[in-house]
């Protein structure tokens, strides 16, 4: 088991940090902000559990670029149909799973709520973000942002990303 | 006594008109497990590749009824109802998993890969008291059977002996077109599941109408990957109850002004992809069809929309709710770019998808907006009221196909 240092304080308060402005962004509706916390190139992927463990790799959300975020950002806004929705994420401490030459792994679970326009709250997803993030000094931004639903159902629609 | 949930009396022979009690009656929707998903037709049960080796199983449904699909030792594909013969509990309780016969957890029961009834535990009783009577036949009693047919690594299942053979079932057109897709080994590339808020019929409805699809889905309309003006057409199984949609690329329709005129919403100026590799795809067909979505009776869905490979199986839940399950695939023989191509492409389905978000969310709006409706009609009436192939794909022809087969299994 790694030992905490105070160097790993450090970061795991970063990336705490982190998380709570990601979350912030997508919970206050500033969506454009959301493909400012990737590198590019990058990896998002939305995929389950059980995708996960039997190595599939297709996603419910997959983009391998800066432009392919923005893409998905500019098309729910402009392009797609959805009712008005809002998420609550609820992100846990981040475990540092490794750090080398300023790439750091991460794992950290998430949930989130779902509150649609009419009031009704549903517990959307919950899972972990298997993260690669690199270390820009300023900032740290995730490479790779795998996120690993524990559900493998998806209630109507996936609309605003996780 | 309770009052019937509503008339179930047909408005006349037209296909151009559907009571919206279709979609609600609890009495209806019983009446469709036993005449359409338990009667003579094919139901998509899974890929051959599930069931790969003996004793592979995989748990699915024929509408409700819950169904084993396992590979056998002599390497038949067998399917039979997951239900002990006993008190009814299910049998496997995996997803998927590999045995060498099925016992049931609750009092020990067991069964071999064809789902005959082969161990009773304590049949004889202990110290010759208890156990079953002597005339108790295990040939007898056993959850019931399915037969199974198998095209190109799709597996299909029926309970009816009626059923008549898949291919004469599927026609040779819509085998055609089959076939024309799963063109070698499947690899499975991804699995999910939605959950729909409708009832599975507008589902299948919405898969078949080609009248939709530039409308609802303004990302296809914006980047002309299908618009009506685009060539192509419906074909429509003689019995009406299948159908196969084709896009096919006509560069010289970028201009046309046709969607414009009308004002439609899905007619965005200037909209384009940041990273437009997302649409980098390749005509791996050799037969210039970019898009070919394709159903089968009652439950299944094969999606072609230009690298993006998919099967969905319908599944119905109670008048108002479905669960549709994607397995998205590619080939064994394809190479690293491919594979991403697909990958990439995959953005445009599932729950999702930049073209099929709507579709998860536009059964529910009916279902919600005809609450009160149940004795007014809808309205199928585009490209006339016959349900024959058309070369445009600015017609229902396809749903009232849908409705043409389906009240012949109701006897509506």
């Amino acid at each position: 088991m790694a030992v905490i240092g105070v160097a790993s304080a450090d970061l795991q308060s970063r990336l705490a940090q982190l998380n709570a402005d990601y979350a912030r962004a997508l919970d206050d509706d500033r969506m454009e902000d959301w493909p400012g916390f990737f590198s590019d190139p990058c990896l998002y992927l939305i995929t389950t559990a059980d995708n996960h463990r039997h190595g599939y790799t297709a996603g419910v959300v997959y983009a391998d670029s800066q432009g392919m975020l923005r893409d998905r950002i500019t098309a729910l806004r402009e392009a797609n149909i959805y009712e008005r929705q809002a998420y609550r994420h609820v992100i846990g401490l981040p475990a540092v799973r490794g750090e080398t030459d300023g790439v750091v792994r991460a794992e950290t679970a998430f949930l989130v709520v779902r509150i649609m326009r009419d009031g009704r709250m549903d517990l959307f997803a919950t899972g972990r973000y298997l993260d690669v993030l690199v270390d820009e000094g300023a900032a740290l931004r995730f490479r790779e942002r795998v996120v690993v639903c524990d559900n493998n159902r998806f209630d109507t629609l996936l609309a605003i990303p996780l | 006594m309770a009052l019937p949930d509503s008339s179930r009396t047909w408005p006349g022979t037209t296909l151009t008109r559907v009571p919206y009690w279709v979609y609600q009656d609890a009495g209806n929707y019983r009446d469709e497990l036993r005449q359409i998903f338990e009667g003579p037709v094919w139901n998509f049960v899974c890929l051959e590749s599930d069931v790969e080796r003996p004793g592979d199983f995989r748990t699915t449904f024929v509408g409700e009824m819950p169904v084993i699909v396992v590979r056998g030792e002599d390497g038949r594909i067998n399917a039979f109802e997951n239900r002990c013969a006993h008190r009814g509990a299910l049998i496997a309780l995996d997803d998927t998993g590999c045995a060498k016969h099925f016992q049931c957890v609750y009092h020990a029961w067991t069964y071999d890969l064809c789902g005959n009834l082969t161990g009773i535990a304590f049949e004889k009783g202990t110290n010759g008291r208890g156990g079953m009577p002597p005339g108790f036949s295990k040939g007898a009693h056993g959850p019931r059977q399915l037969r199974t047919a198998t095209l190109r690594g799709l597996v299909f299942a029926t309970l009816s002996a009626d059923t008549p053979p898949l291919e004469t079932y599927l026609g040779d057109e819509i085998h055609g077109r089959i076939t024309r897709v799963l063109r070698g080994r499947l690899r499975v590339l991804g699995r999910f599941v939605q959950v729909l808020p409708n009832n599975w019929k507008l589902y299948v409805e919405n898969v078949k109408d080609t009248y939709h699809a530039s409308l609802l889905h303004a990302f296809f309309g914006t980047f002309r990957i299908t618009r009506l003006t685009q060539g192509g057409g419906v074909l429509v199984s003689a019995d009406g109850g299948h159908h196969a949609s084709t896009t096919i690329n006509r560069p010289e329709d970028r201009t046309s002004t046709a969607y414009r005129d009308q004002g439609i919403r899905s007619e965005r100026e200037g909209y384009r992809l940041l990273d437009p590799s997302l649409l980098d795809g390749v005509d791996e067909f050799g037969d210039g069809i970019q898009l070919q979505i394709l159903t089968v009776f009652p439950n299944f869905v094969l999606q072609q929309i230009q690298n993006c490979l998919a099967v969905r199986q319908v599944l119905p839940k109670g008048p108002g709710a479905m669960e549709l399950h994607w397995t998205y695939f590619g080939f064994d023989d394809d190479g690293a770019e491919m594979q991403r191509r697909r990958l990439k492409q995959s953005n445009l389905v599932g729950p999702a998808g930049y073209v099929s978000m709507e579709d998860g969310c536009v059964g529910g709006f009916v279902q919600r907006g005809a609450a009160a409706a149940s004795e007014q009609l809808s309205v199928v009436n585009m490209g006339g009221e016959g349900a024959e192939s058309q070369e445009t794909r600015a017609t229902e022809a396809s749903v009232r196909g849908f409705w043409k087969a389906y009240r012949r299994y109701m006897g509506y």
